[in-house]
Parts: structure tokens; sequence; C-alpha cells
């Protein structure tokens, strides 16, 4: 469980993290598919998938964390982290085949 | 088989042993044979040595165990043992961890039961099947014996983090119907060393030998820590 | 709340990623859309409070940083996210 719990922990660094560059480059306006262009290099797809991947395991250890605490307590509880596992790889197959 | 045991104190080291090994043999039975047969200067503690007193914990191959009910069988690693102390305790010497720090925050959360009747009263009735009487239950049988605290991963980057143990019998005692001040508990559990720096590792849940949940208790108090500092209370 | 937002939002860049996506293509979408608008800058503003809150513990256990800086640190790191968020959604939205 406390894995979970830690790629809980770095993905959130890394999303914070990015966060700067992601609202930066959507107000670049126009100029945008200069930006958008450089995104083509396989090298930045590849960070995409890695950060949509990101997004989702947070988000399942997000809710694995909200559903000890705001619910009862139940023994399925422990089976969260499974839960948190299954729902960030399907984010990132979603997305890998929509690229 | 090799065993290697931690000597001395924080800037002390690991010293090998060699230790025959036999059938249903425990890790107290290892130590208990080093120090009788190999180094009787080899401190350590035990009491009971039948799982009930807690006082053999010791970090076993890099987990926290009572070493009375670890069969070297089932945590021995490539015919090697590593001993060592409790971690996130002071040494004092070779195995045996300094337990003041545990109880200091034990009783920092509000450890003990206040009650506001007098021995002219009445008994108070609790039905055993009350929602209240099951939480209590499930968290009450803790020995202190410290394994929790030392699998804490939030007690070793946060000194001041009062601790799973801690926690787990504030909450036992915050749901007492009895308690004479119960605002008085969840502020002495609210705060940035309070329960809310728990992260849910759910490493005390996996080691207790008790079989308590530390991280039910403690959301527990999350909830109530919220609802209180909602309600204005706090 | 954030949670349906992510939900909302890794749905939404899934599909609109589909095929590639050129900078005309996303302002068709979003410009003039009072719906995304009122969409996205819930959850721009809920990640700006949210991110800071995330990251006091790890500034406190990892990193050793305590007390008033640390905080201080924190909102302006807040302020720069909901900033420059706001800024992106005025820039797409409007």
């Amino acid at each position: 469980m406390k894995h979970v719990a830690l790629i809980h922990r770095l993905s959130g660094i890394a999303l914070a993290l990015f966060l700067p560059l992601h609202f930066w480059a959507l107000g670049q306006g126009l100029e945008m598919d200069a930006f958008l262009r450089w995104t083509e290099q396989p090298l930045v797809k590849l960070a995409e998938w890695g950060l949509v991947v990101l997004l989702a395991a947070h988000l399942g250890g997000g809710l694995r964390v909200l559903a000890i605490e705001l619910l009862d307590w139940h023994e399925w509880q422990k089976s969260l982290a499974a839960v948190a596992a299954a729902l960030m790889l399907a984010a990132g197959l979603a997305f890998a085949l929509a690229l | 088989m090799k065993v290697s045991v931690w000597r001395g104190g924080a800037d002390g080291s690991l010293q090998s042993f060699e230790v025959p090994r036999y059938a249903s043999q425990t890790v107290l039975d290892v130590v208990t044979h080093i120090q009788r047969k190999l180094d009787p200067t080899l401190a350590y503690r035990y009491a009971c040595r039948v799982g009930m007193c807690g006082s053999c914990a010791m970090t076993v191959n890099g987990v926290p165990r009572w070493t009375c009910r670890a069969h070297v069988d089932k945590v021995v690693q490539k015919n090697e043992l590593t001993i060592r102390p409790l971690r996130n305790l002071p040494i004092i010497r070779d195995l045996v961890a300094d337990m003041r720090t545990f109880f200091d925050k034990w009783e920092r959360a509000g450890g003990h039961f206040e009650g506001t009747t007098t021995k002219a009263e009445d008994f108070a009735r609790i039905a055993p099947d009350s929602a209240e009487r099951k939480a209590i239950d499930a968290g009450t049988e803790c020995i202190g014996c410290g394994v929790c605290y030392a699998a804490c991963d939030v007690v070793s980057w946060n000194p001041d983090y009062l601790g799973p143990a801690a926690l787990n019998r504030a909450w036992t005692l915050a749901v007492d119907s009895r308690d004479a001040n119960p605002l008085q508990r969840l502020r002495a559990v609210a705060g940035d060393a309070g329960c809310h720096a728990c992260h849910t590792h759910m490493s005390c849940t996996e080691r207790c030998p008790k079989h308590i949940s530390p991280t039910a208790s403690i959301a527990g108090l999350k909830r109530a820590v919220a609802k209180a500092a909602m309600e204005g209370k706090l | 709340m954030l949670a349906v937002c992510v939900i909302v939002h890794l749905a939404t860049i899934v599909y609109a990623v589909r095929g590639g996506l050129t900078a005309a293509e996303i302002f068709a979408r979003t410009r003039g859309s009072v719906a995304w608008l009122a969409f996205y800058s819930v959850f721009v503003l809920t990640v700006a409070v949210h991110a800071p809150i995330g990251l006091r513990p790890v500034m406190t256990e990892w990193l050793g940083w305590r007390g008033r800086t640390r905080d201080t640190f924190l909102f302006a790191f807040a302020a720069l996210l909901a900033w420059m968020g706001m800024r992106a959604i005025l820039v797409l939205f409007v």
C-alpha cells in the first residue's frame, strides 16, 4: 500500500512542476502552432503520454485516499490500490490509442 | 546460518555470528543463543517469549516484528538474518531501543481515559454491539509494542508526528461516550503533528502483530477533526 | 470535485487529440464557449488550491522546509498557477 502512496506523491510532484509549463503553452495563443509542431516529436509524445499516465495515477491514488478517509472502514478498501492501478493503465492505454 | 546483529549505539555497526538452525526456531531463540553461548555482552529485551507482551520487537531483515513470533524459516533470506533495534527510536545499546518518545507522544495525543462519574454513581451502560463499542474494540487491544511506530514512514520523515499507536489510542478514547472532554482530545490530535499527517501508507496496519488497523482509527480521527473544525468547535 | 474535473478533462483531451492537433483546431472548439469557459475556470482554480496543499507535506517531510516561509512560498505558487491558468483560459475561451 505504501507504494501506491508513493506513486501518488511522486506523480503529484511531477504534475505540480509541469503545470506552469502547461499553462504557459496554452497561453501562447495563435503562436501555439509553432509549439504544437515541436510537440510532434516522438520524445515529446512519449512525455505527453507519461503525463496522462501520471495524472491518472494521481487520480487513482487520490480516490483511494478519499475512500479510506470519508467512507466507513471496510476490508475492501485495502484493494483500492488495485483499483488505482487499473485506472492508471486504462487512461494510459486510451491516450496511447488516441495518439 | 549467518546472523548479523547491531552492536553499539547510533554510531555502532553490525557484527556477524554463526548460529545453528533448528526446526521451529524463532528469531528470539537466535538472539538468546548468541547472548548465552557466543557473546554475553549483547543487550536485548524480551519477557513473555510467547507473543503476549510485545517486549521483543526488533527489526528483522528490514521488517519490524515480534522476534518471539518470527519463525526463522519464514523470515530468513538466503540463509541470513540481519537484526537491528526498532527503527524511528533512539538506540540505547545493541538491540534495545529507547521507547520514551513513543510514550511521550502517547501522552501528548491524550492517551489516558478521563471520565465524568465517580464511584458513587451507577455503571455506564454501553451495549457491546453498539457502533461506539465496536469501534473501540477494534483498536483497544494495543499493548504499546512500537512495531507500528517503527514501520511508519511519516514518523521517520516528521519527528513531531504523533504516530499510529498514539493516534489509535486517541481514537478509541475519542469515540467513548463516557469521555469527559472529547473536544480537547480532538484538539490534541489536530495540527501538523496529528492525524492529518498520516498519508495512508498503511504500513502500521500491515505490521501490527495484534491485527489492529491504526489507519482505520486515524481515518476516524480525520473525519472527527474535520467535522469539528467545520463546525467551528476547534 | 477535482476528481470529476480530472475525469472530464482526461476524457475530453483523449477525444480531442485523436488524429493530431493544431492551434486552429483547438480554437475552433474553444472560442466563445461559455460552458467550457466555466468548466475550465473551476478546474484551474481548484487545481491552484489543490497543488500547493499537496506539496506542503512533501516540503515538510522531504525538504525539511517548515514555518511561515514555506507557507508564503506555497501561497505564491498558488497565485502563480491561478494567474497563468486564468490567462491561458482568457486566450483560449474569450
